[in-house]
């Protein structure tokens, strides 16, 4: 059996293919270049660095593997560059990594796993795929704290068919330990952060300069629409945000609003915040659609833990009601389904701002 | 089966033999004043002597010896233009990149740089004689022989067109792909300053030289210790330069046998690939080419995959130019030849080399085709 494994020049991609060997496949290492400098020059600060793309190459030299960059610069920039600077002109806060899943990464491996003859599509992703049955099944990670499931979240039945996720089985102190005893470059890297195409300074800069609006100053409202005090541009905000807004009145104040054609952010209390529901566009599943009245737990956010929540329509649009209200997730965000430990699917979180559903 | 030759070629045994003998025998630093260093200057001088003859330098002092072809094509576009006291190159668009930078490099010092139109057979069209009775231009920089598509292009016509309108412009070939099978010398180019690269001709890597015509003079753009009788800094390769002159030397003498062999190999190559693939394109199949290039589009077939899976199967071939990264990026000479992105992203180039063995041609073209899926 042959196998493809996307090696990002991380511990965790590293011991992927490592993995793979010692399991008896042949395997062949790839990286996807997905952004380049004006001049074409690979970045150097990122994740998807030439750094990282060297630290792939020498590992795969110290397992003996194949290794080669492919280049994704064009198809990456048009599905994911301008649409994350296009999202924050329209009041989002997109997922960069979760659309680059979404609408290159996988579609691109899968693609060249087949024209590559290969089997299975590896990646060091921390997560799991199980087969019940033939259904093909997307799980948690071993390692809870470390879990990308979420990220995932639109691998269909077909993908998660030919994909493998062998460190998603193990704890990351056991990569890291078994990239140490394997004496692999990358034991001790640390895990990757930032936006692979912000290669200097933050996201607002990368904004400023395609965007100049969405830096520009611009008045801080308050939920009856009085100015009181004002922003160095709207892209440094996200829906829920609390710390670092720099207006100072008593209580907690939390970004409620994000207009930037208008230029303006709108705060209030927690309350203002909360919702009971979620609308949720571009829905896919990892097998078949739970059906509507279902509770489901969803994950709005990276890093936070499932809530419940019920399922009450599921046409283009899906909508989910919380049990319990929750702080209203950030539009550009994915919403994902889980039950238990197993994701279902999930979708975009799309505008909601309809009076009538905000909990007074 | 190695076919991409024209990336790097095989060391030839004579100049693994110099090598070998050099690292053990002039040691010395050759700008000293004590017995090792002479051992080591007499060496590199001797060498120097039949590099001019090989190029066809006036004098010996004519050859300058450099760090690798790029460093050669860097002094003489910018050695030369600043050398002359003008402040416009022109450049064709298919040159190498690093005869595109170097220009480029120029504007930070007030050059303007003229980017030359190409036709579909890659031969320069020329709007220089305009430029050149200007009194403005300083140096036009012409590519012998491409090394993507391995078309030759007419240096010696073009040199003479531009001369005729301002004997003062400069012209720079770079010669570092023709120099195996091809007559490389600054009289049959018409060239002032020509370029050449060790590792084309069978030498070791990191060297390379830059030739020039009686009376032409560059500025350093390496600053230092005045070697090289203060042209190009730095102390001297002596081992690689011997050895690079020896590959030279074999290359010379093996001309006529690469230029028939390596043809035969080539066409036995593409005739079979046409037949087994009719839709397949040879590059400029109906221009003067140099033997050892095959630039071949296969239409639907993406060449970044079809790499992939022909190093799989033992084929080393190349796509395009690899970037630092190692991935193939679209190819700024197929852009110039009028390729559209989709074309340019489905052609390889296979090169053969002065040890392919006979009937690699047609042997290649079978596992090519099954790689492909059409045998």
């Amino acid at each position: 059996m042959r196998a493809l494994v996307a090696m990002s020049g991380g511990v965790d991609s590293s011991v992927a293919a490592a993995l793979m060997i010692e399991q008896g496949l042949d395997v062949i290492g790839v990286t996807l270049k997905q952004w380049e400098a004006a001049d074409g020059s690979m970045p150097v600060a990122g994740c998807c660095t030439l750094s990282d793309a060297e630290d792939a190459r020498r590992v795969a030299a110290q397992l003996d593997i194949p290794y080669y960059v492919l280049d994704y610069v064009e198809e990456f920039t048009a599905a994911v560059v301008e649409p994350f600077a296009e999202g924050y002109l329209n009041g989002l806060t997109p997922n960069p990594c979760i659309e680059c899943n979404r609408r290159v990464r996988f579609s691109a491996l899968l693609d060249r796993t087949k024209e590559l003859d290969c089997d299975i599509l590896v990646t060091g992703h921390h997560a799991r795929v199980e087969d019940h049955d033939g259904v093909f099944r997307l799980r948690t990670a071993v390692d809870g704290s470390k879990d990308q499931s979420y990220v995932l979240h639109m691998l269909d039945q077909f993908a998660l068919s030919k994909i493998r996720l062998p460190v998603g089985e193990i704890t990351k102190s056991d990569v890291r330990a078994k990239a140490a005893e394997m004496g692999l470059r990358t034991a001790s890297k640390p895990d990757s952060q930032d936006i692979c195409f912000v290669t200097s300074g933050d996201y607002r800069d990368f904004l400023a300069q395609r965007h100049p609006e969405v830096a520009a100053p611009g008045d801080i409202l308050d939920v009856n629409g009085d100015v009181i005090g004002e922003h160095k541009g709207t892209a440094g905000f996200t829906i829920g945000q609390r710390k670092g807004i720099g207006v100072a009145v008593g209580s907690a104040r939390y970004v409620v609003d994000i207009a930037p054609r208008a230029q303006t952010i709108t705060i209030g209390t927690y309350r203002d915040l909360l919702t009971d529901r979620c609308l949720v566009d571009e829905m896919s599943f990892t097998d078949l659609a739970p059906p509507s009245g279902e509770t489901v737990g969803v994950k709005i956010r990276y890093r936070s833990d499932p809530v419940a929540a019920t399922i009450v329509g599921t046409g283009d649009r899906w909508e989910f009601r919380f049990d319990d209200p929750q702080a209203r997730p950030a539009p550009g965000q994915s919403l994902v389904m889980y039950d238990g430990e197993f994701v279902l699917g999930g979708g975009i979180v799309v505008d909601d701002r309809s009076p009538a559903h905000s909990v007074q | 089966m190695y076919l991409d030759h024209a990336a790097t070629t095989t060391m030839r045994p004579e100049a693994i033999a110099v090598l070998d003998d050099a690292f053990a025998r002039f040691d010395g630093n050759a700008s000293g004043i004590h017995s090792e260093a002479r051992r080591a200057k007499n060496a590199l001088e001797e060498a120097r002597e039949r590099a001019a003859a090989l190029v066809g330098a006036e004098r010996p002092h004519d050859v300058i010896f450099v760090g690798s072809g790029t460093e050669s094509d860097n002094l003489a576009v910018m050695g030369g233009a600043f050398a002359s006291g003008r402040k416009t190159v022109a450049v064709s668009p298919i040159e190498h990149k690093a005869v595109i930078g170097s220009a480029h490099a120029l504007k930070r010092f007030g050059f303007s740089v003229v980017e030359l139109g190409v036709t579909r057979d890659g031969v320069v069209a020329l709007p220089v004689d305009v430029l050149a009775s200007a009194g403005t231009l300083a140096l036009v920089s012409l590519m012998l022989v491409n090394n993507e598509i391995g078309t030759i292009q007419p240096v010696a016509d073009l040199a003479a067109e531009i001369k005729a309108s301002d004997s003062k412009v400069l012209i720079h070939t770079d010669a570092v792909q023709a120099f195996n099978s091809e007559d490389v010398s600054l009289m049959s180019t018409g060239a002032d300053l020509l370029t050449l690269a060790s590792h084309k001709v069978g030498g070791p890597k990191g060297v390379g030289l830059l030739a020039l015509a009686p009376g032409v003079r560059v500025d350093p753009i390496i600053h230092g210790g005045g070697q090289e009788a203060g042209r190009r800094a730095g102390t001297h390769n002596v081992a690689g330069v011997l050895a690079m002159v020896a590959a030279m030397q074999a290359s010379h003498g093996d001309r006529e046998r690469f230029s028939s062999a390596i043809s035969a190999e080539r066409d036995a190559f593409e005739k079979a690939i046409i037949a087994g693939l009719p839709t397949a394109v040879v590059t400029a199949h109906q221009s003067k080419r140099v033997p050892h290039i095959s630039h071949i589009r296969f239409p639907g077939v993406l060449a970044e995959t079809l790499l992939i899976r022909l190093d799989q199967a033992g084929i080393s071939a190349s796509a395009g130019s690899a970037c630092q990264s190692g991935a193939v990026e679209p190819s700024h000479v197929l852009d110039a030849v009028g390729f559209t992105t989709e074309a340019s992203g489905e052609c390889i180039r296979f090169s053969f080399g002065w040890d392919s063995p006979p009937g690699v041609g047609a042997i290649a073209a079978v596992t090519v085709l099954s790689v492909i899926g059409v045998s």
